[in-house]
């Protein structure tokens, strides 16, 4: 069997603060294959955009500090890839998207320079998203990854993309540059794409086409993605599977039809119990009481007890060990049942 | 574009008639008969009444005023009292020197603080960041006469590499007039000499006034390039496979040079204004030299002419700023 796309493995981080060090991944595990989408969803703080940023090691050294574990892409190591070496992976291995396209493109150039650039990047380490012969000189590269950047806008679904390559930024709608960043992601042909939030700032009508567009793109392309949103029901409509993390863990994961059916950590049930429904009356939204814990001191056993409604002693002593629940389908939470024995 | 640069021009207007306006004011508030200064010791109460006359002091203020603004639309300054000569000659005889020394100046202080700010930036808190912190400090503290005074002392008492002073000497002959500028011409003369002897006479006093805005363009750069390095295109850049030195030598560069445009516009109206001490020091023939001649002997022509040529270029330097932001933002150029 071969390596998966990406597999995290008991991913321990921290990050130093003038309070002190907070543990703020506390032992993430998650496999991704290719064609996979999976969700990546929390409430604010939780730790999923940490995650992003770990798997291409974005985040600055100091203060994070990566403790434990490993981030394997396609069996290899990248925590202890040197960085020449980390670099060569960015871009044409893994393609990201950040949540607000309006400060993520450089209001100063030409998206086609932009698109141009990106391309050429990859193009170093994968001659051959470049239509051109080796060998090729600079202008003649130049003029192929023009003419990849215009194909990718067209992917994307630019109108006029030949024309739109001179032009810049402030010139497109919200919804057309996230389009235009979907295209600079998947321009160096990653394997393996990680979205932040990538609809969080656009309108809901625009969301539905962005999520929509990101999903051909991942038939097309055979990529694996990790799709990180504090929003349930955009993973219902878009992903495979779904991780739910809480507070530097991953508390239930598994493929979305069975975590929606049948959430098993009490507090995907609380996530799912907040989403107003049609029959919510006015003024009755549902939260959930407390706030997320201080995680330079974390509460000791499983982080998410104090909160948690069906919390026992026994919580409060160790982190709960995953369990599984039925088929990929696992919660940590020491009351979980095997699904023998579940009560379905 | 057009539109932008004429309303800009028709700006001036109002710019130059506040400053003949209070340069006449301040004229007229000044103690002292600079008609009986300019007549000199020997000179009769008769000779100095009829000079009076002759340069139409004895009429009012107004009309002093009005016959000067009807003969500054004929691109006529007046005559200066010491002198004997028409203030614009004197002027277009003077300026092109102050102009060299300050495009000189501003040309060592851009060319060198924005690398320089670039560098310490991406450097920052480590050892060439706090070398470069307190060189600024030293730089802009120190007054720029005392740092000429220093590189004299040198430069061209104790290495003597450079000459203590003066544009350049009577001995070597000026390249045929072109710009004004001594080293250009000389350059467009082919004459070798020439250039190379402007050169090492332009050096000190160049270097001299370009130190405090040179200071003051690298730390202007070293904190918008931190700024922008924490913007998120930064990110999604290194995040897409850029190499670093791309990110910053073109993305970052670009974006933090617009901040730091403005200083260099406001730093060369002050350069103009300020050529007065290191003129004095390097004995160096502009407009400095000559405003300060005419303002020991009251001589209020030449002051005014002088004050509104530099206000003009002011205006029209940060005109040119404005101009390059549209060629750096593409927001401004379109909106």
């Amino acid at each position: 069997m071969t390596a998966p796309l990406l597999s995290i493995r008991d991913l321990h981080l921290s990050m130093s603060s003038y309070d002190g060090k907070a543990h703020v991944l506390n032992g993430i595990d998650l496999t991704v294959n290719r064609g996979e989408i999976w969700g990546l969803v929390g409430e604010s703080g939780c730790g999923k955009s940490l995650t992003g940023l770990s798997i291409s090691q974005l985040l600055p050294s100091p203060p994070a500090d990566y403790m434990a574990g490993e981030i394997m892409l396609e069996g290899r190591d990248m925590l202890k890839l040197p960085r020449p070496e980390l670099q060569k992976l960015r871009g044409n291995r893994i393609g990201m998207i950040f949540q607000d396209p309006t400060t993520n493109l450089n209001p100063a150039f030409r998206i086609g320079d932009q698109l141009v650039d990106v391309a050429l990047a990859a193009a170093r380490w994968k001659p051959g998203i470049l239509d051109c012969p080796p060998g090729a000189g600079r202008s003649e590269r130049k003029r192929a990854a023009r003419k990849l950047a215009r194909d990718m806008l067209e992917r994307v679904g630019i109108p006029d993309a030949g024309m739109r390559l001179d032009s810049y930024p402030h010139q497109f709608s919200g919804g057309m540059r996230q389009r235009v960043l979907i295209a600079m992601a998947l321009i160096g042909r990653p394997d393996l794409l990680i979205a932040d939030e990538p609809t969080t700032a656009l309108d809901v009508s625009v969301q539905a086409q962005i999520l929509k567009l990101l999903k051909g793109c991942v038939a097309d392309y055979d990529m694996g993605v990790i799709l990180i949103t504090h929003n349930l029901g955009v993973v219902a409509e878009t992903c495979s599977h779904v991780a739910v993390m809480y507070a530097g863990n991953i508390v239930e994961s598994g493929p979305v039809a069975a975590v929606i059916e049948r959430p098993e950590h009490p507090y995907t049930r609380a996530l799912m119990a907040s989403i107003p429904t049609r029959d919510t009356r006015r003024g009755m939204l549902r939260g959930l009481a407390g706030s997320v814990p201080n995680l330079i001191t974390p509460p000791p056993g499983c982080r998410f007890a104090p909160r948690c409604p069906h919390a026992t002693a026994a919580c409060m002593t160790g982190v709960p060990a995953p369990v599984r629940v039925g088929r990929d389908h696992a919660a940590a939470c020491i009351h979980a049942k095997e699904p023998e024995t579940a009560h379905v | 574009m057009l539109q932008f640069i004429v309303r800009r021009v028709l700006l001036l207007i109002p710019v130059l008639v506040g400053l003949t306006v209070i340069m006449f004011a301040i004229a007229r508030i000044l103690p002292g008969d600079p008609v009986a200064l300019a007549a000199g010791p020997n000179a009769t109460q008769a000779e100095i009444e009829a000079l009076t006359v002759e340069y139409g002091l004895d009429q009012p203020v107004w009309v002093q005023y009005g016959h000067y603004v009807s003969g500054l639309l004929q691109g006529d300054l007046g005559t200066s009292l010491l002198t004997r000569r028409p203030v614009a000659a004197d002027i277009a005889a003077y300026l092109p020197a102050t102009l060299e020394l300050v495009f000189a100046a501003m040309a060592i202080a851009v060319l060198l603080g924005i690398p320089l700010g670039l560098v310490t930036a991406v450097w920052r808190n480590r050892w060439p960041d706090y070398l470069s912190q307190v060189a600024a400090i030293g730089a802009i503290s120190m007054p720029r006469f005392f740092l000429g005074l220093l590189l004299q002392l040198c430069f061209a008492m104790w290495l003597a590499w450079l000459p203590l002073g003066g544009r350049l000497p009577i001995i070597v002959i000026p390249p045929p007039s072109v710009t004004g500028f001594l080293t250009i011409d000389a350059l467009i003369a082919g004459d070798w000499t020439a250039f190379t002897t402007a050169l090492s006479h332009l050096a000190m006093p160049a270097i001299a006034m370009s130190l405090s805005p040179l200071a003051t363009i690298m730390r202007m750069m070293r904190s918008s390039t931190i700024e922008v390095m924490q913007q998120d295109y930064v990110m999604t850049a290194r995040a897409l496979g850029l190499p670093r030195r791309q990110i910053i030598t073109k993305y970052v560069a670009r974006n933090a040079v617009s901040a730091t445009l403005t200083v260099i516009g406001l730093y060369f109206g002050w350069l103009l204004g300020g050529t007065v001490l290191v003129e004095t020091v390097f004995d160096w023939p502009g407009l400095g030299l000559y405003a300060t001649k005419a303002i020991v002997s009251q001589d209020m022509m030449p002051v005014i002419g002088v004050a509104l040529v530099i206000g003009l270029l002011f205006v029209l330097a940060n005109l040119v700023i404005d101009l390059l932001y549209g060629v750096i933002n593409p927001k401004v150029r379109y909106s």
